[in-house]
């Protein structure tokens, strides 16, 4: 037990933990939509657009989150539009539009070699450099995100189910994906300095398509989910700092070991479901 | 009175492309009415502007003799084509047809007591209460329209838009669904439906509404299914027989039935002795 309470005495390790817990659960609840929407390559591709919006907003002394967060808002916008009025399909709407930023964050940093160092904590993420202020940006798009999917279940349920009939039956599905984009864009801009652009997309997918494993219900997959995500953040935490490895990279391949074990025990239902079967017949 | 909805000269173009054009259509309370056509038509285009899904390139859509306000219609529920939806989905029964109450939601996550009696209200209407808890992938073929009729009704809408009802089930399942269909029709449901077969359109719904980019005809099934008009419709030659009071539709092959090419075919083998007539469905094999 002791154990377990010695590195929380580290002031570094409480940030981080606290982080860790809420970006993980934070990815987890938002990752379902995304995962039954289809859109698990937006997560990666959009990331990767703030990086370039991050390096932009450093070069013109802007504040981090408010030039990221309207860089990747602009991006996840403009995705939309290209893949809904041209012939380019969304996957290769992300292709052209998040590399082509990404491309813009690496040529600014090549020109500006002076700041190169503090962008690695973006590209792989620095768990143990949260700062207060991190902390508070990441409590208020938990609390805004949170907010939205209690108020917007039903109708974010019906836009994910289907998109089309949704707005049909009255769910301004416009006005829904926008704000699906905003609540996006800013769980990644949080989530970029804890766990790094590389990581987030692992984030944002593993957990939900573990829980999918273990349910059938909607409800009860955000949850998991959102259980799982910061179950993995914290002992993905205590993993790293026990065995010395990078935490964000420690956190993923916890939430990797726990969908192995969901595959498992998924195989495993199937097969008594299918001996059940058999004896009964 | 004004119909429920009305269509007036209505196109519609896909970039360069004219897909609907001169589209005129009144929708009365209480018809029900088929769109026919072939692949390719613009039958599920048409139901898209009528859904409020687009938006025509020219012409106007009213409801009740107005413009809906932000292309969204209330009075109309869809049934969407079964092979459009995720059956993987995580949802029961009972969520999915819960979210055709999502115009009257209450803000809260969960359903309320009367949202739920509403819920089993219309699952038992249509036979299928048993289901409630079930995935929907679970489900029959038959169970899935039912399921997601049950959602349009549950909205308790002024007409009920369906795209191809019965494509995809069995011919009893599409008897079954029509039937139902039609029972909804004599009880004051408006119904505009998209289908292929024609048998089934002529047999149970009472107007017609023939599509091939424009409207080719419009009417009851004995006016509108012509040799002329399917002609001009499907751009082939159609037989059209009435037999013991039934409308009878069928494509004429062109020299191309299997007698012309198979002159001496092997039909199989009779199981049951006593039934001699070869007609009859009762061979092993069908070897040809």
């Amino acid at each position: 037990m002791n154990q377990l309470l010695e590195p929380l005495s580290f002031s570094f390790f409480r940030y981080g933990i606290l982080a860790a817990v809420l970006i993980g659960s934070l990815c987890g609840l938002l990752g379902v939509y995304i995962v039954l929407r289809g859109m698990s390559y937006i997560g990666h591709g959009l990331s990767h657009a703030i990086f370039g919006g991050a390096v932009v907003s450093f070069v013109l002394a802007w504040n981090f989150y408010l030039g990221a967060g309207l860089w990747g808002f602009a991006a996840a916008v403009l995705i939309n539009q290209t893949a809904r009025r041209t012939k380019i399909n969304a996957d290769a709407a992300i292709g052209i539009v998040t590399t082509a930023s990404f491309a813009i964050g690496v040529a600014l940093i090549s020109r500006y070699r002076n700041f190169t160092r503090s962008f690695d904590a973006a590209l792989f993420g620095n768990i143990l450099g949260v700062t207060n202020s991190d902390l508070w940006a990441i409590g208020g798009v938990c609390i805004m995100v949170g907010l939205v999917v209690f108020f917007s279940y039903k109708q974010l349920l019906f836009m994910t189910f289907n998109n089309d009939v949704a707005h049909v039956y009255g769910v301004r599905t416009n006005w829904l994906d926008t704000l699906f984009s905003l609540m996006l864009a800013a769980t990644l801009i949080v989530s970029m300095k804890i766990l790094g652009v590389t990581l987030i997309a692992a984030a944002l997918v593993i957990p939900p398509i573990t829980a999918r494993l273990l349910t059938d219900s909607f409800h009860r997959m955000l949850g998991i989910s959102t259980v799982i995500g910061g179950l993995t953040g914290c002992v993905g935490m205590y993993l790293s700092y026990f065995f010395d490895l990078a935490s964000g990279a420690t956190i993923v391949l916890t939430q990797t070991g726990c969908f192995m074990v969901a595959l498992g025990i998924a195989a495993l239902r199937k097969q008594l479901r299918s001996r059940m079967i058999h004896t009964h017949v | 009175m004004q119909p429920i909805i009305e269509l007036r000269n209505v196109g519609l173009r896909y970039a360069e492309r004219l897909v609907l054009d001169q589209i005129n259509i009144h929708l009365h309370h209480g018809q029900f009415a088929a769109l026919v056509g072939p692949s390719g038509a613009g039958k599920t285009s048409l139901l898209r502007l009528i859904l409020g899904l687009h938006a025509p390139s020219h012409g106007q859509i009213l409801t009740h003799g107005k413009h809906p306000v932000d292309g969204q219609i209330p009075t109309i529920a869809y049934v969407p084509q079964l092979e459009t939806v995720d059956w993987n989905f995580p949802v029961t029964v009972e969520q999915v047809v819960a979210m055709g109450l999502v115009r009257q939601a209450n803000p809260w996550p969960w359903l309320r007591k009367s949202e739920r009696q509403a819920v089993q209200a219309v699952l038992a209407q249509l036979e299928i209460e048993h289901l409630a808890k079930q995935h929907i992938r679970n489900l029959s073929g038959g169970q899935q329209q039912r399921v997601f009729l049950a959602r349009a009704l549950v909205a308790k809408p002024a007409m009920l838009v369906l795209d191809e009802p019965t494509t995809g089930i069995d011919p009893r399942l599409a008897e079954s669904i029509l039937h139902l269909l039609a029972e909804l029709n004599q009880q004051g449901m408006t119904i505009l439906m998209t289908t292929h077969d024609l048998n089934a359109a002529a047999a149970h719904v009472p107007w017609i509404i023939c599509l091939n980019q424009t409207i080719i005809a419009q009417g009851t099934p004995e006016a509108v299914f012509t040799p002329a008009v399917l002609e001009q419709t499907y751009h082939s030659d159609m037989v059209v027989v009435q037999h013991e009071g039934m409308l009878l539709i069928q494509q004429r092959p062109h020299g191309h039935s299997y007698r012309d090419l198979i002159p001496n075919p092997i039909i199989g083998e009779v199981l049951n002795p006593a039934m001699e007539n070869p007609s009859e469905p009762a061979f092993r094999t069908a070897e040809l």
